[in-house]
């Protein structure tokens, strides 16, 4: 692990952080392209197990689309394209052999905006887990339960189960939307600015509901909110026109990051 | 001078709004003497006997039962052919050649078909359906209407789809659903309502069609429900009824043109409802 790191170009903040951790993911030399234009120039990174690692740049940058990697998300629009490696567990889930819907249920994503589905609350939750699973009637009711509860929802919704997905607040739906996507049982979690449309109070529930989530699953958010990197995260990378210009522990990264332009984004000069 | 020029910019205002109005009032009235003309011509004529009796020969007593019941087979059987043809080409340019540059073309083909003349339509299917099985048929009728509904519910559906947001789409994917389950359970019900009232524009429009029937599913004065044979229906009756100088034919194609008018509004109004429906969400 430790020679991707000193062959990487970012420098890590302090000592290497999180040596000697599992690596969930591992991107090596991973370079991404919409078309011809060249959008992630070769990246080296590790997602350590049951950790949450914050991705933080200016817009453009390249997180959204980093992380849209790691499910293979591009995978549906034509002229996007990955090059190197995506090791999940040590395989490399960029080969063409790897059955994307398999993959997208062990790695899950939250989205910017909320996308409940247009049906019941239970049926979001219930719709995912039936893909993959063969449940009675009271296991997916207890399986809907505990995703629900998972999610900090379940008192709110109980009581209505059978509303339309559609019909609660905001903040209600970016949770339906993550209950949803523990339901299925995912080892890695990808949020996209997953509270760019919320209030104050939703975002605060989200961000608790992440701090309990990384027990059981590992994390990346991508977010532009700083003080929401350093609330949340382990781990922070930095990002600037397609480069990761630093990788370290959040805590180092935000006291003392080694670079100049990490400092430059971080105390707001630019960015 | 500031007072001077706001009370100009309000005479203009109440001018121009002035205008609209009566230009609105011009449009609308001529509607409202068409739709009225229809209501008291043809109520005259509503009766039982509109929809228990045959069509008559001159002065006779009849009704409109083989054209009511005719037009409800023609359409309906129109629709269910045309419809899934429609949907499954709507489907394919929305959801897999959306980048694709055959789409552009069947599009702009789709467009042309949407708006070609549909007596040119009912030609065509006599050429390839009426003179190779050498009679006029209700089947060839019912093809004619779906080819003039094709067009309209791919442009519905496509329409529909594309108004998914994609990020629904992606937050489907994301859970690793397959592309057809996206699809099913989730494009398709979250553009439900707007397929259903393209659906139903589609009945409105091949339900009032006259052309396409002229030489495919003729007329016929008979009560009958044989797809192999010529087949009466209201738009076709009306045709031959109210050029005639018959009393009772007149009477008759009066209220089978109230007839179609009442059942399209019904149908215009559903669909109505239903994309407000869309809307509100």
């Amino acid at each position: 692990m430790t020679d991707v790191m000193l062959d990487a170009r970012p420098k890590a903040a302090g000592a290497i952080a999180g040596a000697g951790l599992p690596e969930k993911i591992t991107l090596r030399n991973l370079r991404f392209y919409y078309g011809d234009h060249l959008a992630l120039k070769t990246i080296n990174l590790p997602l350590y197990d049951h950790r949450v690692t914050a991705f933080i740049g200016p817009s453009g940058c390249g997180k959204s689309t980093l992380l849209r990697v790691m499910n293979r998300m591009y995978d549906l629009y034509p002229k996007q394209r990955a090059e190197g490696e995506v090791l999940l567990d040590g395989e490399n889930i960029l080969s063409p052999k790897q059955d994307l819907n398999l993959l997208r249920a062990r790695v899950g994503m939250v989205f910017q905006k909320p996308t409940p589905f247009p049906m019941t609350i239970y049926d979001n939750i219930a719709f995912g887990i039936k893909l993959y699973e063969n449940l009675s009637k009271s296991e997916m009711d207890g399986r809907v339960e505990k995703a629900l509860r998972g999610a900090a929802l379940w008192n709110e919704v109980k009581d209505k189960l059978n509303a339309n997905g559609m019909s609660l607040s905001g903040g209600q739906q970016q949770r339906l939307c993550i209950a949803r996507t523990v339901a299925i049982k995912p080892e890695v979690i990808l949020f996209d600015e997953p509270c760019s449309a919320l209030d104050p109070i939703s975002t605060a529930k989200i961000e608790e509901l992440i701090d309990e989530l990384k027990a059981q699953y590992t994390i990346a958010i991508v977010t532009h909110n700083m003080q929401q990197a350093s609330r949340v995260s382990d781990y922070t990378a930095f990002m600037y026109l397609g480069e990761l210009i630093e990788f370290g522990e959040t805590e180092n990264m935000f006291m003392s990051p080694t670079q100049k332009r990490t400092q430059d984004y971080i105390t707001g000069r630019f960015g | 001078m500031i007072v001077n020029g706001y009370s100009r910019r309000k005479t203009r205002n109440a001018v121009m709004m002035g205008l609209c109005w009566a230009a609105a009032i011009f449009g609308l009235s001529w509607l409202l003497l068409i739709l009225g003309a229809l209501v008291w011509n043809g109520i005259a004529g509503l009766n039982l006997s509109v929809f228990t009796e045959v069509t008559p020969g001159p002065n006779s007593e009849g009704g409109l039962k083989n054209a009511i019941v005719g037009s409800l087979i023609l359409t309906g059987l129109g629709v269910a052919i045309g419809t899934p043809i429609g949907m499954l080409a709507g489907t394919y340019m929305a959801e897999y050649g959306r980048h694709s540059r055959i789409t552009n073309y069947i599009r702009f083909v789709n467009d042309i078909l949407l708006s070609a003349p549909s007596i040119i339509i009912g030609l065509f299917i006599y050429q390839v359906v009426v003179v190779p099985m050498s009679n006029f048929s209700a089947l060839a009728g019912a093809l004619a209407l779906a080819v003039i509904v094709i067009p309209v519910v791919v442009r519905t559906t496509e329409d529909m789809l594309l108004l998914v947001p994609l990020p629904l789409r992606e937050a489907a994917a994301a859970l690793g659903l397959p592309r057809s389950h996206v699809l099913l359970k989730v494009s398709y019900r979250a553009a439900r309502a707007g397929l259903i009232t393209g659906v139903l524009l589609a009945v409105a429009r091949a339900s009032g069609e006259t052309a396409p029937l002229l030489f495919t599913a003729l007329s016929s004065q008979f009560f009958s429900l044989d797809l192999f044979k010529p087949m009466a229906s209201l738009p076709v009756i009306i045709n031959n009824f109210a050029g005639k100088g018959y009393a009772n034919w007149q009477q008759l194609a009066w209220t089978g043109a109230l007839l179609i008018t009442l059942s399209v509004l019904t149908l215009s109004i559903a669909a109505r409802i239903l994309s407000a429906q869309r809307t509100q969400k």
